[in-house]
Parts: structure tokens; sequence; C-alpha cells
């Protein structure tokens, strides 16, 4: 199972890269919902506290929220998952990012797992 | 998870890399490795071999089987011979749905009734309650094993399986086959749209069949397909599921399936319906589209007809063949027409969708 060592992870499945607050869902959960068919993505210049549903990622068979890994204010979104959503399954870590965060702040980001962590929690 | 039912398959589909889910009480595959929409692609442009044991199979026999079967069931069983099979209802006396299914007749007075699966239990009671003296009905539901074989390439893919004197049945029609022993009773019915077999055999060969099934089908596209893919396959070509689009408060006339009611015989729920019919239905099960893109449809999204919430959708989801939203809702009647406009919320916005005609998708 593919877990990048230079990213951040929450329980929930998502990933957090320090540098650009950018955030998205690991190979695992895309794994899990199989089939991305649409995902739901915040404004820009919202303003979201960790653990508050920030997306929502819609499979064939449910849709699944998405969570804030940590809080801050939403500076962009990927536009290109509106025309294709798949890109969430086939480059979870890469072009299937979902939002970028201004993180509040960014050393507070400790309740997030490392890639050991992660690989851990979810048996891999 | 284990205290969920178990279908003779279950440790196969765990082989198969199936991703199990709890269904209407039963632990069975929502997909393979695969996904979803790739399975259904496969039933639509070759084949598809889903495990349909958590059906209930309910064995009606003996001297006056048939004339009792028509006084519980909506269709009138006059119209089939051995060697044939009718879709219809089990009714309450309002008229409202207890179950959906599809009688098989294999001899003057035996019948095979496949019933929903988490109706099995209901549906049996209900039966015995009205059974009348001689008639003997059996619920052999544990026993049987069955495998639903769909798509263009159903046909050959079952040839091959059961060796070149097989002429498999027309379409509905229904035949028993022995092969190695045993007896498959093969039918030519479905819930996907396409060409294809409902076979019911003992349970103790499931394996074994599914082994030798996907065998012959490797040459010719077949895939294991889960529920997701069955539910998509039925939306598309607006089959109704019960407990979604069907039950206890909706008629068959309300879900546009009147048809299948023989309003001239008499059977339990009969007069409510032929009292409905004289009266005019009030809403009717109608198949929406989304025309704008958006989030797929769910079933409890609610519909709007301008500013006014006029019902909610009742089975919703993605047509990987239309590549949209689609769902079913009970209307008002005077919307639920072709090309009614109408909205559906989703997470408080509204996205554009139209009422189209059933089915939605037709394979050409």
């Amino acid at each position: 199972m593919n877990v990048p060592e230079s990213l951040r992870y929450a329980k929930s499945h998502e990933w957090l890269r320090l540098e650009d607050g950018c955030v998205g869902i690991s190979d695992h959960a895309q794994g899990e919902l199989s089939d991305v068919v649409f995902v739901d993505l915040p404004k820009v210049g919202r303003k979201v506290k960790a653990g508050e549903t920030v997306a929502v990622v819609e499979s064939v068979k449910a849709a699944s929220d998405i969570y804030a890994p940590a809080s801050g204010e939403v500076v962009e979104v990927n536009t290109a998952l509106a025309e294709n959503s798949s890109l969430v399954n086939t480059d979870p870590f890469g072009a299937g990012w979902m939002f970028k965060l201004k993180l509040d702040a960014p050393a507070e980001t400790g309740s997030l797992l490392d890639a050991a962590g992660y690989r851990a929690q979810i048996g891999g | 998870m284990d205290d969920l039912k178990r279908t003779p398959l279950h440790s196969a589909h765990v082989a198969l890399g199936g991703k199990m889910v709890e269904f209407g009480g039963w632990h069975m595959p929502v997909a393979y490795g695969a996904g979803i929409l790739t399975e259904h692609r496969a039933v639509r442009n070759a084949a598809g071999i889903f495990d349909i044991s958590h059906m209930g199979q309910l064995f009606v026999r003996n001297a006056g089987a048939k004339a009792w079967l028509n006084t519980v069931f909506s269709n009138d069983l006059a119209k089939i011979r051995p060697g044939q099979s009718l879709y219809g209802f089990l009714l309450n006396e309002h008229g409202g749905v207890i179950d959906d299914l599809i009688i098989y007749q294999f001899g003057e007075e035996q019948f095979l009734l496949v019933v929903n699966a988490s109706k099995i239990g209901e549906d049996f009671a209900w039966l015995q309650r009205h059974l009348v003296a001689g008639v003997k009905l059996e619920n052999l539901s544990d026993e049987c094993a069955a495998l639903a074989l769909q798509g263009p390439n159903a046909e050959v893919i079952l040839r091959k399986f059961f060796g070149t004197r097989f002429e498999p049945p027309i379409r509905l029609g229904v035949k028993v086959v022995e092969r190695k022993d045993v007896s498959y009773y093969v039918a030519r019915t479905g819930y996907t749209g396409e060409d294809g077999f409902e076979l019911f055999f003992p349970a103790t060969y499931a394996q074994t069949a599914l082994q030798e099934l996907i065998d012959a089908g490797q040459d010719h596209g077949l895939m294991p397909c889960g529920l997701g893919a069955r539910d998509s396959l039925r939306l598309e070509v607006c089959y109704p599921l019960n407990g979604s689009d069907l039950g206890p408060d909706r008629t068959p006339l309300e879900a546009g399936l009147g048809f299948f009611c023989a309003l001239e015989k008499k059977f339990i729920g009969a007069e409510a319906l032929r009292k409905q019919k004289a009266e005019g239905v009030k809403v009717r099960l109608a198949a929406l589209r989304q025309t704008e893109k958006g989030p797929p449809l769910r079933s409890h999204y609610a519909v709007f007809h301008g500013e006014k919430r006029v019902g909610e959708l009742s089975s919703g989801g993605l047509s990987p063949c239309l590549d949209c939203g689609i769902g079913l809702a009970y209307l008002p009647v005077d919307l639920a027409k072709p090309g009614t406009l109408v909205s559906i919320d989703i997470r408080g916005k509204k996205y554009a969708a139209v009422v189209d005609k059933k089915p939605l998708y037709k394979n050409e």
C-alpha cells in the first residue's frame, strides 16, 4: 500500500502536506471507495476547523464526507476534479488532490499520524 | 457482521476479492476488484455472473396448486404453461405490495416462486396463512443456490457450460437441465435488462458451478459482479426494487406496473386495485434523469417542482451507460410525465433533472 513518508494523515484517511496545506485522500481510502464519480468541493475563502466536513466524495455506491485534517482557510480547490473525478482513484497523492488550506497553526498538527502510524492503522 | 446470513458462495466471494457488505440481512459482495462501473459495463457489453442465492425459493405443488396460486398472485397464471414464467405481485388487502416475484411453472401443478431475500419469511408465512388443503408449499431457500448469468454473451457461455446438446430456453422460459448428476432449473430471466439466465440448483454444488461457469466465460469477457452493478443495471432499465420503490403503502398501479395485475380475475388486493383504477391514481412512479452535472442521485433526496417539494427519490444512482444521475420517485400524476422539469435537492443545492420515459436505458 502506497503511503508517502512526506505526508501527515488523519485517522479518517485524509492526507495533509505541511509545506502548502494541500489535502487529499489516501490510496487506501480511494481503494475502499472505488469509482469516484463526483467530488463536492468547498468554496475558496471558507474557514474550517479541524474535523469539520469540508468536502464530499461520491462513489457509485455512497457519499463519504471529507474532514479538514487541520484548521485553516480554504485558499484553492482542485477544479480539475469537476471534469475528471477519477483522478482521486488514479493519482490520490498527486493530481487527485482536493483543496489547499492556509493553516491557522502549522505547528499544531500533532494529532495527525505520520506515515508509519497511518500504515499501522490501515494494517498495511 | 457475524449474525449476517451467508450464501453457499460466501467464501468464493472473499477468494474472488469481493468487497463484502450487509444487504437485507445478508453478507454479500457489493463489487469485486474491478469496481461497479467496470462490472456494469461487462454485463452490457459481454457478460457478468451474480450470486443471487440470497433470494428465496418457494416450491408449490400438488393438485390445485395453480388455481390456488392464482388467488394470491396478481398476474393471471392462465397465461402460462409448463416451461414458462410470469412476473407479478403478492398484495395486501389494500393493494399494497408485499413482494414482487417471478413464478416459474414446471409441471401442470408444479411451481417455483423466486422472491426477494429480505421477504422470504414474510412471504412464506403469508402464503401459508392463505394455503388451501392439498396444496404443498415448501421453503427450500436454504437448500438452493442461485446464479444469474447476464449479458449478450450469456448464451454462448451457458452452451459451453452445459455442452453441445443443450438447447437454452426462450425468453422468459424455464427448463430442467441435467449436468454431472445435478439438476439445474434454467430460466431465461434476469434483473439487468440484458439477455441472460438464472440458474437454481442444490447449494452443495454452488462453488463448483460458479468456478466452471467462470472458466466457461473466460474467453467471453465474463466478470463476477456484485450487488452494486446489479442495482445500477436494474435502475437503468427501471426495474423496481421492493423495499425501496415498492412497499405495503404503494400499489402496482402507482408503480406503473398495472400490466402485471389481471384485474378481471379474483386475487387478494384486486378489489382495492379496481377501486383505485376507477378513481384514478394520485401519484405515479416516475423515472428521472439529471440534466446538469452534479453528484449522483441517492434515495430519499427531495424532488422539487419550482419551489414546491413534490416527492422524494425511492431509488437513485449513477447511470454508467447514460453518464448521469438517474432515479425513481413517486410524483403527483400530472408531473409524472416525460418532459416535466424538476430539481433535486442535494445537500441544500438544487440540481436540474427531467422526467423521462421508462426504461431510461435500452440496449440496441
